[in-house]
């Protein structure tokens, strides 16, 4: 089998003295679909926010153990290396306010002063918006700012912000749930056709939407990995007490 | 049981009532006295608006002897210092503004700056005018002698640096707010794309503050062109256009405050007083503009 994306062994994180993830051991691999699930306080958003480090901007954050993004420890690159690998997606769409649709694309480049050809540029923001499933409603008015799209559309203008860093993985932390049924469902088949050619991460409160999208689903509790396996396993015949009692909804 | 207790009611209206009118009051006296001194400068500058008419705004001689009252020379006095002391002040300002809105928001050493910062707009400003005369005019004059030029001391240069200091926390204070009113989950798009903290405040909060970070700077202008102590005691008090950045000049606050007390005859007067008409306007229109894209800044 291939080495895998993103591999976390005996895995902790910690804020201050609360320790919100504890020996977490998870492989994740290559057009892989993960819905990581489980009620709140579980450590699931942490879980996704130490893949990108970005779990460290809240001061006293701290991690022990392994986290390695494609054999490479995650704790020994540069952040800001590291997060040009690995995309994110957040709870609410967070297109930047005073950039056009075009600039927020290619925001990534544009942030890190990273010199484009104009040709280069157009390609990566036709290409982004079209993995994003957005290029036909915005091609004709690339150059207005993205605040004055809907929600679905800022959200996916958000992801294709993402994909146009070309990354290795892709983080959705709850990315639908500000949205609207419509706008979810279309994610839901985005995110379908995004499997072919990355590898995804999704926090998510919404058990259905994790039955319907994901291939495998983690399930955390109290801060512990309780139960990893395919996403049919898990909802069908899960292993673990606490994961029948959450799937059932007895709690959470 | 509880017995009932009688409410007297008309007591109660009465109460509320006198206490409303009260507080309209008060809010209405504060406008009353706006409009009062608006137009008792209107109408005592009248004489001398009449008499001197546009010639005011471009003559350059002011002379009360041969009633000749050209205020050019205090007009560009007062942009002059009050641009220059905005460009020497502006890259602190934001520098300190980021520094506090972004880097130290909360903790005892933000305390610590804040506190100081403001308490610069407490200091009265004759002290600012001591302490320019004994540490600013010798090393100014220093200065002048290493360029070739007339080694005076005092002039618009150094009131422009006075000024700069005079206006910094009132730049600074709205900045700071502000930049510490970025929503954070910008902050973290941006990161997350891996951006550094310094590409993050080039590329996402400054572009995204800057109509308050302007308004700031408006409201800073409007304190540099109405302040007069300090800058009348740095200035040089000269009645010639001033010929650059370090010659003496005047400005229109400095004009008022020492010529108002000796002048005689109606023209004088009411010219002095055309003058503060002029700072009064001036100085309102950069206060409402700066409030309204402050007001415009926060609905966004």
């Amino acid at each position: 089998m291939e080495s895998p994306i993103l591999k976390a062994t005996n895995f902790n994180a910690f804020f201050g003295k609360n320790h919100i993830l504890k020996n977490i051991n998870l492989e994740v691999h290559k057009n892989n679909v993960w819905a990581i699930m489980g009620p709140s306080g579980c450590g699931k958003t942490t879980f996704i926010r130490c893949v990108n480090r970005m779990h460290e901007l809240v001061p006293n954050a701290s991690v022990e153990g392994s986290l390695q993004l494609k054999g490479e420890e995650i704790y020994d690159m540069n952040p800001v290396v590291l997060r040009r690998k690995v995309g994110m997606v957040f709870q609410r769409p967070n297109p930047f306010p005073t950039m056009s649709i075009y600039d927020n694309v290619i925001a990534g480049y544009i942030l890190n002063g990273i010199k484009l050809s104009k040709m280069e540029r157009d390609d990566i923001v036709e290409t982004s918006l079209k993995q994003a499933a957005l290029w036909m409603e915005v091609r004709s008015t690339l150059h207005k700012k993205g605040t004055f799209l809907s929600g679905g559309q800022q959200q996916r203008l958000c992801i294709a912000r993402a994909l146009a860093m070309n990354p290795e993985i892709l983080l959705l932390d709850e990315a639908t749930s500000a949205l609207d049924p419509i706008s979810t469902s279309m994610i839901e088949e985005l995110i379908q056709q995004l499997k072919a050619e990355y590898t995804i991460l999704m926090v998510t409160h919404n058990m259905q939407q994790a039955a319907r999208v994901s291939d495998k689903t983690a399930f955390f509790y109290l801060g512990e990995l309780i139960e990893a396996a395919n996403t049919k396993t898990i909802f069908t015949n899960p292993k673990h007490e606490k994961t029948q009692e959450y799937i059932t909804g007895h709690f959470g | 049981m509880i017995t009932a207790i009688s409410y007297k009611s008309k007591q109660i209206n009465f109460k509320e009532k006198a206490f409303k009118k009260t507080l309209a009051l008060s809010a209405i006296i504060v406008v009353v006295i706006l409009l009062a001194i608006f137009f008792t400068l209107l109408i005592n500058s009248l004489p001398s608006l009449k008499a001197i008419g546009l010639k005011f705004f471009y003559q350059t001689t002011w002379d009360p002897v041969s009633d000749q009252f050209g205020a050019l020379p205090f007009l560009v006095g007062t942009l002059l210092t009050s641009f220059l002391a905005l460009v020497i002040s502006t890259p602190f300002s934001i520098a300190v503004a980021i520094f506090l809105g972004e880097y130290y928001k909360k903790g005892p050493v933000a305390e610590i700056f804040k506190n100081i910062v403001d308490l610069l707009a407490g200091i009265p400003s004759v002290i600012y005018g001591f302490w320019g005369l004994f540490v600013l005019v010798p090393l100014v004059r220093e200065l002048e002698m290493k360029l070739h030029v007339a080694p005076y001391g005092v002039g618009i240069f150094t009131s422009s640096v006075i000024l700069a200091i005079m206006i910094l926390p009132f730049s600074v204070s709205l900045s700071r707010q502000v930049i510490s009113m970025v929503p954070s989950h910008l902050k973290e798009a941006a990161y997350s794309l891996g951006a550094t903290r310094h590409e993050v405040i080039t590329k996402i909060i400054i572009p995204y503050t800057k109509s308050g970070l302007f308004a700031g700077l408006l409201l800073a202008l409007g304190r540099a062109l109405g302040e007069t102590m300090a800058v009348t005691m740095l200035i040089g008090n000269t009645h010639d256009l001033p010929t650059g950045i370090f010659s003496p000049g005047n400005t229109m606050a400095s004009v008022i405050a020492n010529e108002f007390t000796e002048a005689t005859g109606r023209i004088y007067t009411s010219a002095l007083i055309e003058m503060g008409l002029f700072l009064f306007v001036v100085a309102t229109i950069i206060n409402v503009i700066g409030k309204q894209i402050i007001k415009r800044f926060t609905l966004e």
